[in-house]
């Protein structure tokens, strides 16, 4: 293929790594920035939703949609109960001290993975995707008959591609709307500005604390009930997933959601594209390095504000 | 001889100024007090003497030296001691572990004197010898106030910044804490933070009074009392 | 005064009795165990590091894998490439260690908390990317064997069973003293000091960030010779020793041992290996226990076994 070509072929495949991540991103970044502390069990929360996905799809039979449509609403929801009774049992106990909910979340991220390991066993599943109709995508050339479009050969996407990056665009407009629009909005909004003002105008900031923390995990399981009919399920999957949106929320602001979404979308992007040209680990190292740079020298993120 | 002295020393927050362009003077041995309302500045201006918050602009000069560039650290190190308003002490830590750390600090550059003897005769100053085993943190609020005072005993400081050091004290230990900064007069240099008006007058050589940030008057304690403005702004509210 | 030079004495004793206890134990102990137990105390070493840092500073790092590493690799691959001997080579991996800690220091210590564990977080994932990238001379996750013929020091075998234990032991011990020695000097309650009330300590008129800068370096420097002695006396270098949970490890044995201990780090590294190790012969999901172990050390116990044995037993453990 032609570079021109090729860098398309990569630029689809940046758009559903980056629709996915800013997903996982946002669930990571909500939880932050309400609560105040950073869930490096994020990635097994997204990891129970590909495997959750892949049990419902087993149980039940007929087209592969049936199975998927289920998946898309249990295994968010299955997740988001989890996430709350880990809130409820844990963070909640240790009065969401940033430090000590680093550990018990690396605890906790232990628990589930090696859990995982034992009851589903250490080969990744495949999901069948709902409906998968190939699309040959074409291209431009300006050749000696002047300006002509072609098809070339392995230039194609799937209408489900096309739809999980939709679908992504569709549940950050809803998630915006529920932080912005509603009531229950209002008081996470409430929540993050004051906690103990909150406390005492009557919110009950240990269960919006619960519902958040279930929110942003039941976010990072949608991400995967879309993604696991191209990726399949696995019980280490968490990991790189998690990493990348670490890069993310900490480049876009941490607990900023427009940064968050920003960075998603350039880091997703950029992971597409620069994996497909060089190499896939250097392309990590450069992204982990830029991580603790923009820390250090940049704590409000590349797209924040410098508090004064 | 100036011990330290401000020229023009000034802090802006976002657009409020907290000190606006004070030039203040303090001679060796003197004990003066900084008195003002609520807010008028005092806390950020000896914050911004001892290096614990940093000047917008202006100079500080500490010993005929400028330290306006130096970090708190090297400023204590020269020779200032700083207590805090809010306590801070380390209260997981023993009493005498508490001035042990700041004395250890002085025997980094001289232990003519043992760190053990420091320390004794610091708390001992403060009437808190009985207590050196003590977890700081279990000491009633006025005793750890006096063992913050004897943290900046133990540094033999040239310059003893202390902000509202009598807050919370018993009628009693605030009669010993006069006695004690009088004791210390002539060799110590002392800058005072104070509310409790007796305190200020029984101790101070000179007062400087600042208000909104500025110095709205300075002079003896008998000239203070009688000042028409000092009056207006400060202690005709207090004493009303 | 003389309470405080009595509590140095009751540490240096009991430091080493538990040195003689070690030495003594290969008498009883069984070859398997021994065999364990040799590797215990090469973790804890590392733990050993890991705790000045954590335990008596304050500053979590998730990111001590990477000093691990530095040490091994900087003792493998010269050991593997130059030919080094081993003494050579371990003077190699402490040097390589010592420095990428003063960069990482330098750099990490920027920022503080949260920022602080996520900057580590990256720096050793980066260095283990690096040790994937350079896959050619690292071997990556596979890792090389250093020979045994090459693992000697004047006719002393390092691979021998009886003289890797005495060399753990003696190891162990010589660490043991040094951190014995630091925590109960000026500098080291400067480290509590900085622990318990960092504004406090810099209007003491000590320089925080020095100090924490030299904790980073010698905490840095420890766990790399750990990485060094791992090597030398187990002949492997790999990857996996750079991955997080290689970070974790000494965050876990010093949470279960008791941070801010002196001999913390070993009782939590000794459980926690064997805790593992037993129950790795019923599950290959045998990090189950080592994260139920984090969650539920700090729901009930944040300060491990040495810490409550200090709280109510004994207080002047050091």
């Amino acid at each position: 293929m032609e570079f021109g070509p090729h860098l398309l072929l990569a630029t689809l495949e940046g758009a559903i790594g980056a629709a996915v991540l800013a997903l996982m991103a946002v669930g990571l970044s909500i939880v932050f920035g309400i609560m105040r502390v950073v869930n490096v069990a994020h990635g097994e929360f997204y990891m129970l939703g590909a495997v959750i996905a892949w049990w419902i799809t087993s149980l039940i039979g007929g087209h592969p949609a049936y199975g998927f449509v289920v998946a898309l609403i249990v295994a968010p929801l299955l997740v988001g109960a989890i996430a709350a009774l880990a809130d409820h049992l844990v963070l909640r106990r240790i009065d969401y001290d940033p430090e000590r909910t680093i550990v018990a979340t690396i605890g906790l991220l232990y628990v589930l993975q090696q859990l995982t390991l034992m009851t589903f066993g250490a080969d990744a599943r495949p999901v069948e995707a709902p409906f998968n109709k190939r699309i040959a995508l074409p291209w431009f050339e300006n050749g000696a008959d002047g300006f002509a479009m072609y098809w070339p050969w392995g230039l194609s996407t799937t209408t489900y591609k096309l739809a999980v990056i939709a679908a992504a665009v569709v549940v950050l407009i809803g998630l915006w709307l529920l932080m912005t629009r509603t009531r229950a909005g209002l008081i996470m909004r409430a929540t993050q500005l004051n906690r103990d003002m909150a406390l005492a105008h009557g919110i009950p900031v240990e269960k919006v604390y619960a519902l958040v923390f279930g929110l942003g995990a039941a976010i990072a399981a949608l991400a995967a009930v879309l993604i696991v009919p191209i990726q399949q399920a696995h019980y280490l999957m968490g990991g790189d997933p998690l990493l990348l949106s670490f890069i993310v929320v900490i480049i876009g602001g941490l607990g900023s959601i427009p940064g968050t979404i920003v960075a998603a979308i350039l880091i997703g992007m950029s992971d597409g594209i620069i994996s497909v040209f060089f190499s896939p680990t250097l392309a990590k190292i450069l992204a982990t390095l830029l991580v603790a740079f923009v820390l250090i020298f940049r704590p409000q993120g590349l797209f924040g504000k410098r508090e004064s | 001889m100036t011990l330290l002295s401000t020229r023009g020393l000034t802090k802006q927050y976002a657009g409020l100024t907290a000190v606006n362009n004070v030039d203040f003077s303090l001679p060796q041995g003197q004990i003066r007090a900084i008195i003002g309302p609520n807010g008028a500045g005092k806390s950020t201006f000896v914050g911004m003497l001892s290096g614990k918050i940093i000047s917008t602009s202006g100079t500080v000069t500490f010993n005929g030296k400028d330290v306006t560039e130096l970090p708190a650290h090297k400023r204590i190190g020269l020779g200032m001691a700083y207590t805090f308003q809010i306590t801070s002490i380390f209260s997981n830590l023993s009493v005498h572990e508490n001035v042990a750390l700041a004395a250890r600090r002085v025997n980094q550059k001289t232990d003519s004197i043992s760190v053990n003897q420091r320390v004794a005769d610091a708390l001992d100053r403060v009437n808190l010898s009985d207590r050196h085993e003590q977890i700081a943190g279990d000491l009633s609020y006025g005793h750890q106030r006096l063992l913050e005072i004897a943290m900046g005993l133990a540094q033999s400081p040239s310059l003893f910044i202390l902000d509202e050091p009598t807050q919370g004290l018993s009628a009693e230990e605030i009669e010993s804490f006069i006695t004690l900064m009088k004791s210390l007069a002539g060799d110590t240099t002392i800058l005072l933070i104070e509310h409790n008006m007796d305190v200020v007058m029984a101790t101070a050589d000179l007062i400087t009074v600042l208000n909104f940030g500025e110095v709205l008057a300075e002079g003896t304690p008998q000239e203070i009392r009688a000042n028409d403005d000092v009056q207006a702004a400060y202690l005709g509210i207090a004493n009303a | 005064m003389s309470t405080s030079s009595n509590t140095k004495l009751k540490a240096l004793g009991l430091h080493l009795s538990i040195i003689a206890v070690l030495a003594v134990s290969f008498l009883v102990l069984p070859e398997y165990h021994s065999g364990i137990i040799a590797r215990v105390l090469i973790l804890a070493i590392y733990a050993m590091g890991y705790n000045l840092l954590f335990g008596y500073t304050g500053l979590l790092s998730l990111g001590h894998a990477l000093f691990f590493a530095s040490g091994m690799y900087g003792l493998g691959l010269a050991m593997q490439y130059l030919n080094a001997p081993p003494l050579v080579g371990l003077i190699a991996g402490l040097g390589f260690a010592a420095f990428v800690s003063a960069v990482i220091g330098f750099l990490a210590l920027r920022t503080t908390g949260v920022a602080f564990m996520i900057v580590t977080l990256m720096f050793a994932q980066a260095g283990y990317l690096t040790i994937l990238l350079m896959g050619e001379y690292t071997r990556g996750d596979e890792g090389f064997v250093i020979k045994q013929s090459q693992r000697m020091i004047a006719g002393f075998d390092l691979s021998h069973a009886t003289n890797r234990y005495f060399v753990s032991v003696f190891l162990f011990g010589f660490c043991l003293l040094i951190i014995g020695w630091i925590v109960q000097s000026g500098f080291g309650k400067t480290l509590v000091a900085i622990r318990e009330n960092e504004e406090r300590a810099r209007m003491l008129g000590y320089n925080v960030q020095l100090h924490k800068w030299i904790a980073v370096v010698i905490s840095g420097t420890m766990s790399g010779a750990a990485g060094a002695a791992y090597a030398l006396l187990f002949g492997y270098v790999g990857g996996t020793f750079a991955t997080v949970q290689y970070s974790i490890f000494p965050l876990l044995y010093v949470l279960l041992g008791g941070a801010g201990t002196t001999i913390g780090p070993l009782i939590g590294a000794l459980f926690m290996f064997y805790l593992i190790d037993i129950s790795s012969e019923f599950t290959s999901a045998y990090l189950l226990v080592a994260g139920v172990a984090l969650i539920l050390l700090t729901l009930f116990a944040p300060q491990g076994i040495a810490g409550m044995l200090r709280k109510r037993v004994i207080r002047w453990l050091p």
